[in-house]
């Protein structure tokens, strides 16, 4: 070997593979503003739509006159139920197997509901157009409160359901009721909770946020008469669910429908639905005939587009006096809106929440929630999480700490004592998930080790005595979370969309030259797909990730998948992107020994080539195999280098974490200053450890935002309030605390690289986190719950309450 | 979030805007940094029709001392507010206050005069200069007036300014060197407006009060100049009996909203808290 020769290291480096931490390759033009966005779309002739919005929450639509409107130049059409009618389009079907109004049929649900649509030459007539338009309503009494959505006296939200007593999912109880979903063993857990030395209960409600992407929802609708096509550019998480979606809406064939998502500002669940937008644009450019842009602004965005969270959670423990838990029992009611949008599998109306047991050992659990109508806007996505399952590690976190604090141990040790231990897995849990790896007293271990777990305890207890003395006005909480998550939906057995199996795909093409062309079916909101996506090729088959495009986005090009939310695309596009790759380094195996004369059962892997094993100067380079592969593939091989993979994973994966939060809190103003988050995850096998981080900043700060005060809330008439970023809490880089992130690696035993994603952990143990450090805070004055969100003034008024003004 | 459509003027004088205000009656207003106004007219909760820029003035820029006196033109920007020399060594409160408005992006455009004839009890700047005892110059048709900060504002919104004039200036007493000051604000975010906030200047002689005056922000539909607690104030050696009952008497003349920053009763006991903080900060100062 002479010193020209590359050295196995450098080789490996120069691929850039997993575990590197590249740079993202999608920052380049991000960070110049050169990203191209749907409102960066400007077609020939394109004009603009915009919405009549309900200032009611409730109320019969009785008139709509568009006739002055339609007198202002520059206005081309005002869009209502009526003229949507005639193409069957006055209403549309939900993900969760309901049907929503696309505009005000008759009449109104919740404050902000879409009215009209008008269509204008640009966006200021379109605005001065909507001043225009003449409704008329007439009031009718408003139902805010869930927990009186099924009172016998409650008002009629959905009269189209009137007599409906079976719904998507089963019976359905009362006029505003949606569904019950149950789970597990009830027998058993009474029989747990009759037996246990301690029982705890408390109502743990996550109030209602929003995903809130910087980029609001729009899209650019564009319909050839003379092709018969539609084209269709839109923020989509999951753009060939939007195809599907449209052509079985619209009766187009699915092969003359293109939707393209091209560069997207954010999505955390926000972007995986339909809305009617995209409705009204399709059908006014094929009522024009010109292309037709919608683009939200931030007040629709935050009042009308997918909400999340609104779960009120009753929860049980039972357990032994030594901490030991043997029962679980929750009951949630779910908040769902003026019509039931959630975007879960189409199967699981409350997606999985049964993850509820989270990281412990329970041998019996019985899960039921209700699922109810109230008027606000419809949604129940999973921001930044899998389905439903912020809430469930939020419910578990802040019942194991209630469980600590009546119990008299501490919250850390209590859950040690609890957790599922190594060997047990793989794991069946009592609401019927089979976890899949997990190494939990380690990471909770570590955790404890960095962050100083005992002496933060002991610090804290001076201060408590110091603030009895009077000395001091601050308190200091320490939150404890341990999360497990469950990601990566989904298994054909469990999870469909609209009948769809929740699989993912990838197509990889190696040209002659030796780069490579890849296509998925998910769709990067900025998670940093273009790079990680190279960096598992470049592992698999050798080839540098800077001489790897990754295109996602287009129905067009790419294979169909599913779509990115739920931390599915690393277990499920991940998984499909190392198969084909493996096929095709199968393939290059063979075209390898055929050109170095041995048997293919000679060669061996290694790096970026295979060698002749025993002799591995005899080699070929991955480039070399692929000029061949086109130039001179062995005798009867078909030429060429390329492959496809569609993935049905066998499991979910179940990335988990411990995370730690300091917290010191000033009793008099309610501001609460974190001091340290800490926060260690074990998401399997690290693709990007530099995205991970990144990953993992901003989850923790949408957790910060979501604990610490981001909400929707509607005052008792059905008025949004506060949806502008004034009021709607977006913390900016002062605000954020400092992050220490940490790891553990259990790959996940069925995953073809053993990654099992990191998207959402974050938000999903960062939640507890904060809620567990405020409630921490004032346990020592006597507090048992305070219900998030932690603003300055709901910390003020639970200090006072408990007496701690004096 | 798109405004209705209106004409945009551009005057280079003062008395080329004030005639243009003065021919278009309430259908025109000034526009100065443009950071209250151009979000209301997005909103379409202002729709005026004729916008006059005053940007083009050069003589509504800058700041100049005059005895024991400050006047600041009108167009001063708030991050100009922040960088003079001036003002630090002066009137160092302007410059604290200024730093907690809104954010840098905000501020190199806000100004000193769309802040204060805004008539929002929002703005920061109000209360303050009612703490000052400062005077606006008002300039119309028949030439200027001086009016009080402390008499200025009668409701949200609604000022002593009349549609055919322009705050011009700003004429700001200087308070004696080794005064103590401190403007305490509560707010939820960078870029958010008061939950509560309070201002405060004082002399001390001899480790007592001899004058003191307080103004609190964004706990009523005006800025209010808490005159009875700055009197409780005099005289006293801040004691804390002292203190307690000016901070009672000036969240007594408070009565703010329930909005998104809390309801009205945490905001009222946050203006006493923003109170009692910023007398603890002034009395250091003035103690040196
Ligand atoms: C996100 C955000 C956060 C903010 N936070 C704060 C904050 O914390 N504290 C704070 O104090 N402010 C805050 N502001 C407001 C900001 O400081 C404004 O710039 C300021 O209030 C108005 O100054 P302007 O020069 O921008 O006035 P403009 O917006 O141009 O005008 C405001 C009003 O005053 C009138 N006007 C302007 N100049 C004159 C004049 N010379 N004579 C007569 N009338 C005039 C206008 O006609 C208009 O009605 C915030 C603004 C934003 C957008």
């Amino acid at each position: 070997m002479n010193d020209m020769t590359p050295t196995r290291e450098q080789r490996e480096a120069a691929l850039e593979g997993m575990g590197c931490k590249r740079k993202r390759v999608e920052d380049i033009r991000f960070t110049q503003g050169k990203g191209q966005y749907v409102d960066d779309l400007k077609l020939p002739g394109m004009v603009f739509g915009d919405f009549v919005r309900s200032p009611y929450a409730h109320a019969k639509v009785t008139k709509i006159d568009a006739t002055e409107a339609l007198k202002l130049p520059g206005v081309i059409a005002v869009l209502t139920a009526e003229d949507l009618k005639g193409v069957n389009l006055a209403w549309m079907p939900t993900l969760a197997g309901d049907v929503q109004m696309v505009l005000a049929d008759g009449k109104v649900l919740y404050q902000n509901q879409e009215v009209a649509f008008v269509v204008a030459e640009n966006r200021y007539i379109a605005d001065d157009a909507i001043q225009l338009v003449e409704v008329e309503y007439e009031e009718l009494p408003v139902l805010v409160d869930p927990f009186q959505s099924m009172a016998p006296d409650a008002p009629v939200l959905r009269p189209d359901l009137e007599g409906k007593m079976e719904g998507a999912h089963g019976p359905r109880k009362h006029h505003n009721h949606i569904f019950t979903w149950e789970v597990g063993d009830k027998d058993e857990t009474s029989k747990a909770f009759a037996e246990a030395d301690v029982t705890v209960k408390e109502l743990i409600s996550y109030h209602r946020t929003h995903p809130s992407p910087l980029e609001t929802c729009q899209c650019v609708a564009s319909m050839d008469k003379v092709k018969g096509e539609l084209t269709v550019w839109g923020t989509f998480q999951a753009p060939h669910v939007i195809r599907t979606v449209a052509s079985l809406l619209s009766t187009i064939p699915e092969h003359k429908i293109h939707v393209i998502a091209p560069d997207i500002g954010g999505g955390f669940g926000n972007k995986v639905g339909a809305y009617p937008g995209y409705i009204c644009s399709i059908v006014a450019s094929i009522v024009t005939g010109v292309p037709v842009k919608w683009v939200e602004d931030r007040m629709e965005n935050l009042s009308t587009t997918s909400f999340a969270r609104d779960y009120h959670m009753t929860t049980e423990i039972a357990a032994k006096s030594d901490g030991t838990v043997t029962g679980l029992k929750v009951h949630v009611l779910a908040d769902h809106g003026g019509f039931d949008a959630c975007a879960d599998p189409s199967k699981w109306p409350a997606g999985f929440f049964n993850i509820v047991t989270g990281s412990y050992d329970f041998p019996a659990a019985h899960l039921e929630v209700d699922g109810v109508y109230t008027n606000k806007a419809p949604g129940g996505v999973a921001y930044r999480c899998s389905f439903r399952v912020t809430e469930a590690a939020y419910c578990i976190e802040r019942g194991m700490d209630i469980l600590a604090q009546k119990l008299g141990m501490d919250p850390a040790d209590l859950r040690m004592k609890n957790f599922i231990k190594p060997e047990q897995f793989p794991y069946q849990s009592a609401l019927g998930w089979e976890y899949d790896s997990g190494d939990y007293h380690t990471a909770m271990q570590k955790a404890m080790d960095t962050i100083g777990y005992r002496e933060l305890r002991a610090e804290q207890k001076a201060k408590q005595e110091a603030f009895k003395r009077g000395e001091t006005r601050e308190i200091m909480g320490i939150g404890v979370s341990f999360f497990t998550e469950i990601v990566g939906a989904g298994p054909s057995k469990n999870c469909d969309i609209l009948g769809v199996a929740m699989f993912d795909s990838a197509e990889i093409r190696v040209h002659p030259t030796g780069s490579v062309i890849s296509r998925m079916g998910t769709k990067s909101q900025g998670q940093g797909h273009e790079t990680t996506w190279a960096q598992i090729i470049a592992t698999e088959i050798g080839i540098p990730a800077a001489d790897i495009m990754v295109e996602e986005g287009n129905t067009d090009t790419a294979p169909y998948g599913l779509g990115t939310y739920g931390s599915r695309s690393t277990p499920v596009a991940g998984a499909a992107i190392a198969l084909a790759a493996r096929k095709i380094r199968n393939k290059a195996q063979m075209i390898a020994a055929h050109m170095l004369e041995v048997s293919e059962y000679d060669l061996e892997w290694d790096v970026d080539g295979f060698q002749v094993k025993g002799n591995p100067q005899a080699r070929k380079a991955m480039k070399e195999i692929a000029w061949a592969a086109y130039h001179a593939p062995p005798p009867g091989m078909e030429p060429g280098l390329e492959a496809v993979s569609y993935y049905d994973p066998p499991n979910m994966t179940y990335p988990f974490g411990a995370y730690f939060c300091v917290m010191d809190i000033d009793v008099d103003t309610g501001v609460a200053k974190t001091r340290r988050f800490y926060a260690l995850d074990d998401c399997g096998t690290r693709i990007n450890p530099m995205i991970i981080e990144g990953q993992v900043h901003g989850g923790l700060t949408e957790a910060f935002a979501i604990a610490m005060g981001q909400e929707i809330r509607y005052d008792e008439t059905g008025n949004v309030m506060g949806a502008s970023f004034m009021d709607f809490f977006i913390p900016t880089a002062v605000e954020t605390p400092h992050w220490e992130t940490d790891y553990t690696v259990t790959p996940s035993p069925h995953h073809p690289i053993g990654a099992k994603g990191v998207g959402e952990s974050p938000n999903v143990g960062g939640v507890p986190a904060f809620s567990n450090a405020v409630n921490d805070a004032f346990q020592f004055l006597g507090s048992t719950h305070i219900q998030m969100p932690h603003d300055a003034w709901r910390i003020w008024q639970a200090a006072r309450d408990l007496g701690a003004h004096g | 979030m798109i405004p209705g459509e209106f004409t945009y003027h551009r005057p280079s004088s003062v008395a080329e805007a004030v005639a243009i205000l003065a021919s278009h009656g309430d259908e025109a207003r000034p526009l100065s940094g443009g950071h209250s106004l151009i979000p209301m007219m997005k909103l379409r909760m202002a729709a005026p029709e004729h916008l006059v820029d005053l940007g083009g003035i050069a003589d509504l820029k800058g700041i100049a001392e005059d005895g024991d006196t400050i006047t600041v033109g009108a167009m001063t920007t708030q991050h100009e507010l922040i960088g003079s020399d001036l003002l630090g060594a002066r009137l160092p409160i302007i410059r604290e206050t200024s730093l907690l408005i809104a954010d840098p992006q905000i501020r190199y455009l806000g100004t000193l005069g769309g802040n204060v004839a805004n008539g929002d009890p929002g703005n920061d700047m109000p209360a303050l200069m009612q703490c000052l005892n400062a005077a606006y110059v008002l300039t119309g048709p028949d030439g200027a007036r001086e009016v009080a900060a402390r008499e200025f504002y009668e409701a949200a919104y609604f000022t002593a300014l009349a549609p055919d004039e322009i705050l011009t200036a700003v004429k700001i007493p200087v308070p004696p060197t080794g005064h103590g000051y401190a403007y305490e604000k509560l707010k939820r975010k960078v870029g958010d407006y008061a939950t509560a906030a309070a201002a405060v200047v004082l002399t001390l002689s001899g480790g007592s009060v001899s004058t003191c005056s307080v103004a609190l922000t964004n706990v009523a539909d005006t800025p209010l100049y808490a005159e009875e607690a700055g009197s409780i104030l005099t005289g006293s050696t801040l004691d804390a009996d002292t203190v307690k009952r000016a901070v009672a008497a000036a969240e007594a003349i408070t009565d703010p909203a329930s909005d998104g920053r809390g309801p009205a009763e945490y905001r009222i006991k946050m203006a006493g808290i923003m109170l009692e903080r910023a007398l603890a900060r002034a009395a250091d100062r003035a103690r040196g």
